[in-house]
């Protein structure tokens, strides 16, 4: 059985005018200790799923999935009190802005051992007890003189730290990490990611790294969604996604990274994610893709298994009669008529 | 979700930004709250410039066969006086109706006053900096520490009770809020690019003044003008209640309720009705200056 | 801490100057020589007017008599009444506990129904309870108070005879002043009687000098809960999995409070308005009905004294919610 399953998993913000779909039917499917990481560009729907799956989808936002279960329990049919029996123990999360994540109201060690107390039914002395193990084991040094700190008094790199002691304080067995370095200097993102990763080999937990940064993706994850708008575009082992990518959007990804560059001008996807009121009719990347054709722009490609992963596109790179489709597509139709935003 | 936050839908594209004018009645009109306040106030205005007209009485003369009437719908009332007559048979409606003329009048006399002495203070204050700053803002803030009815009383104390000396004594109350807002626009505005250019190009003071750094404050001077005339009519009615302010048989609703004191045992209708007549003028300015803050407020535009 | 406490007490000084100066000059400007109009009706002679403005050193410079001035007051000597000849601070000590009984029932009165009012119109945002709050404190804000007493006292007193119209206690009941505050004072002396008479006079002042503060704490509380709930450390508290009610009355409140706090501070000023008001309304024998009597009698003295008082009083509360609001804020606490 599966750690945690998702199937068709939507996010909708319904509005007067037109409803704004955050996540539009992302399926995942993840082992216990599995290290995903989920990239896409800001407004991708990274976030927005992963807190569908915390239970943290605010109103008036919508969540609807085909399936959605952890360790074969159904997340969507489980009572409150259930669900957040489940949240902060077995699947905990840590978020991008980690000062401002924390409660500056609250020493972090009230809010580390309120965790505790909460899920692990310890009294205030062993939830203390534990509160310093842990600050030990994500590196906080003298971990007995920082309980009374406020987040404001520890630098971001330190408060990061109180977050991941905070998610990992019950052993969860999935943590989600949601851009967990990026407000964070350089030099403290490596050490940031190394940490996570050497929790989540000792203890066996499943991580999901939610990142815009292929670089992150590429040095700690065994395998990698990439997402666009709100869909799963491209799937598969994070070693075959950067050797040979198959969709057209990862491949731009890819090609617009700082690594990739070959000293001259940095690569860039023209146009932007689209929004609630230009959502196209087809192929949600069509509008900024170099390979679409009318074809393209008017049916939706389905997510389907293409070279041990998965791929949402109606001419995967790596298809040796692509060439010949899109020619064709192109001229069944008009060029007038090409990529058009619904 | 700070980095990724959810697009924000966009307007229909080929349209450009739409006038400030228009884009301003769009996000006033949402708030209905605003608008129900604004079509009070026009009504009242409508009411106040036509009262010589549409009163069925004087306000002033009594007419001593009619000593308390009550309103035309309850036993003993008739429709020659409505809303029923007080202790010395004046017709309350016709009373109330002069009233709303005198408490326009008073809100928008008073507000005037403030805004244009607060704002010149302000603008001073803020411009010359130094001792002359410490100075008002100092006053200011004394003003702003002592409770405000406390502090007109004090004023109408000295300078002897009735109307006008209850108005003077209402502005200097709500001075401190002008002088503050407009200081606090030439502080920040001063410090922007085009005064310095301004400046560079070799402006007076009077016109760096009034010219370059007036027209961005307005907004918010405009929305607590709007708040202050609330303010003015209330305080200048509790002046009045005390008899401090407008003297009788002056027709100011303060001034009725003072009057109708001793009569809450026998006639509701002299009591309760100047009472409703405060409330919803006040009630309607409050509520048309809660939707122009949030109209104007770009803060709060999505 | 302290020397946060010691910033904010360097700018309570001037401001109390400030106060003792303006209250000078005001009397000052009284038209009518002071002596004379002690003197009142009965006029006084030439040569005695002469020594008793010599005695008040009226006869020196405006500067010198500021001075002067400045010089009684620091010995606690606010003057004395024209009318009753007693001393203006004895006085208002004997009256002050009426007005502070009803001033803290008031505001007790509006934390307990604006602070959840606020609280639950935040949380249950856009509702029917939402728009409710908001539509009623908008009103209760725009309330003439002294005709929200009359109503009151049309309703409750005259036609369904619930409370008493006027007063602090029944004349039927006696009670030795302790403490001055006759809630305190007649369960002291175990009268239970005359505590429930107590309390029933209070009733209507508390509600009608409550009314404005409740609808500013109610508004400020839900604006402020809102900006609140969306914040990221909010998230964090429901991704740890904390029951909805912990998650907004302990993380969410605690930080919501911290401008309300400040809000409340500044009601005080207010109340003492209210005060003045609602004294008049239903008699009550505390310093506002004191300071209007003062005026209807051209008492000075209770004007000029009490004013500064009142002044005074009201700047030390400031400076109380100033350093409150440093203890409930870290980041105020630690970073001065």
């Amino acid at each position: 059985m599966p750690l945690l399953e998702i199937e068709n998993l939507s996010v909708t913000f319904p509005s007067q005018t037109s409803d704004l779909y955050a996540v539009d039917g992302v399926s995942l499917t993840l082992e216990r200790g599995d290290v995903l990481g989920i990239v896409g560009e800001s407004g991708s729907g990274k976030s927005v799923a992963m807190l569908a799956v915390m239970g943290l989808v605010a109103f008036p936002g919508q969540v609807t999935a085909d399936r959605l279960t952890f360790e074969g329990r159904d997340l969507l049919r489980l009572s409150d009190n259930e669900r957040r029996a489940l949240t902060g123990k077995d699947v905990a999360m840590i978020f991008q802005e980690p000062t401002t994540s924390l409660n500056p109201s609250f020493t972090i060690g009230y809010q580390l051992a309120e965790t505790l107390i909460l899920h692990e039914k310890m009294d205030r002395k062993a939830a203390r007890r534990r509160t310093i193990e842990l600050l030990d084991q994500v590196g906080i040094p003298a971990p007995e003189g920082r309980l009374d700190a406020y987040p404001h008094q520890l630098s971001g790199g330190m408060n990061q730290r109180v977050m991941i002691a905070m998610a990992i304080a019950c052993n969860p067995k999935l943590l989600i990490a949601d851009e967990p370095t990026t407000a964070l200097d350089v030099t403290i993102q490596a050490q940031i990611l190394d940490l996570l990763l050497s929790l989540q080999r000792d203890r066996g937990m499943a991580l999901i790294l939610i990142t815009h940064n292929m670089g992150v993706v590429a040095d700690t994850t065994a395998r990698v969604a990439v997402m666009y708008a709100g869909q799963i575009m491209e799937e598969r082992s994070t070693e075959s996604l950067f050797g040979s990518p198959q969709h057209p959007y990862t491949a731009a990804l890819l090609a617009a990274r700082p690594e990739a560059s070959d000293g001259g001008r940095l690569a860039t996807i023209p146009g932007v994610v689209p929004g609630a009121y230009d959502r196209p009719r087809g192929c949600l990347f069509a509008p900024r893709c170099a390979y679409a054709t009318p074809h393209a722009a008017e049916c939706r490609p389905e997510l389907r298994p293409w070279q041990n992963g998965l791929i949402r596109c109606h001419y995967p790179l790596g298809d040796t009669t692509r060439d010949e489709r899109i020619a064709a597509d192109r001229r069944a139709a008009p060029p007038a008529a090409a990529p058009e935003v619904a | 979700m700070t980095a990724e936050t959810i697009p924000t839908p966009v307007a229909a594209p080929n349209t450009g930004p739409p006038h400030p004018l228009a884009e301003f009645w769009l996000y006033f009109r949402a708030n209905a709250g605003a608008v129900v306040g604004l079509f009070v106030i026009v009504g009242l205005v409508v009411v106040a410039l036509l009262a010589d007209v549409i009163s069925p009485h004087s306000p002033i003369i009594t007419n001593n066969t009619v000593f308390l009437k009550p309103p035309f719908w309850q036993a003993g009332g008739t429709l020659a006086y409505p809303l029923g007559t007080d202790a010395i048979g004046r017709d309350i409606l016709s009373r109330l109706i002069h009233g709303a003329r005198l408490s326009l009048l008073i809100g928008i006399a008073v507000v005037v006053l403030a805004v244009f002495a607060g704002t010149v203070l302000g603008l001073v204050a803020g411009f010359f900096r130094g001792m002359i700053e410490i100075v008002i803002m100092r006053l200011m803030d004394i003003t702003l520490t002592l409770p405000s009815l406390l502090l007109a009383i004090v004023i109408v104390a000295i300078l002897g009770p009735g109307l006008m000396n209850a108005m003077l004594a209402v502005s200097v109350v709500l001075l401190p809020h002008y002088v503050r807002i407009a200081r606090a626009a030439v502080i920040s505005e001063v410090a922007k690019d085009y005064v310095t250019a301004a400046r560079v190009i070799g402006a007076g003071r009077m016109r760096l003044m009034f010219k370059e750094v007036l027209p961005n404050c307005v907004a918010p001077l405009i929305v607590q003008a709007t708040l202050g005339i609330s303010t003015a009519i209330l305080d200048a009615a509790a002046l009045g209640f005390l008899g401090l302010g407008a003297q009788p048989p002056t027709p100011e609703w303060g001034t009725m309720l003072a009057d109708a004191r001793e009569f809450v045992v026998r006639a509701w209708w002299v009591v309760t009705l100047p009472g409703v007549a405060i409330l919803v003028t006040v009630l309607a300015f409050n509520l048309f200056g809660d939707g122009l803050r949030d109209a104007l407020d770009p803060k709060l535009k999505r | 801490m302290v020397r946060f406490i010691f910033t904010r007490l360097s700018l309570v000084v001037p401001t109390f100057i400030g106060i003792t100066l303006i209250v000078f000059v005001l009397v000052r400007l009284i038209p009518g020589d002071p002596i004379e109009t002690m003197a009142g009706e009965r006029g006084i002679d030439p040569a005695r007017l002469a020594q008793l403005r010599h005695e008040y050193g009226f006869d020196q410079p405006v500067f010198v008599q500021y001075l002067y001035y400045l010089g009684r007051l620091f010995q606690g000597d606010l003057g004395r009444s024209i009318v009753t000849h007693e001393a203006v601070i004895t006085e208002f000590k004997a009256l002050f506990p009426a007005t502070v009984e009803l001033a803290v029932c008031s505001i007790i009165f509006a934390l307990c129904l604006g602070l959840p009012a606020g609280i639950i119109a935040a949380v249950r945002r856009n509702s029917i309870f939402d728009h409710g709050v908001m539509g009623a404190s908008l009103t209760g804000y725009s309330m003439p108070i002294f005709w929200w007493g009359l109503l009151l006292i049309l309703l409750f007193s005259v036609q369904l005879g619930f409370t008493p119209v006027s007063g602090r206690i029944s004349v039927m009941f006696y009670v030795e002043s302790v403490t001055g505050f006759l809630l305190v004072d007649t369960l002291l002396v175990g009268d239970y009687d005359a505590f429930r008479s107590a309390l029933a006079h209070l009733i209507l002042p508390t509600i009608v000098l409550g009314t404005r503060p409740l609808a500013v704490i109610a508004r400020m509380t839900r604006s402020s809960m809102l900006e609140v709930l969306g914040e990221d450390y909010i998230r964090t508290a429901r991704a740890k999995g904390l029951p909805a009610y912990r998650v907004i009355a302990v993380h969410a409140l605690r930080n919501a409070l911290i401008p309300v706090v400040t809000v409340i501070g500044l009601q005080v000023g207010v109340l003492f308005t209210g005060a003045i008001l609602t004294e008049t309304i239903f008699s009550w024998p505390g310093v506002g009905k004191w300071l209007i009597e003062g005026i209807n009698r051209r008492d000075y003295p209770v004007l000029q004294g009490g004013t500064l008082i009142i002044g005074a009083i009201i700047m030390i509360i400031n400076l109380l919610v100033d350093v409150t609001y440093g203890l409930i804020n870290p980041r105020i606490r630690y970073q001065r």
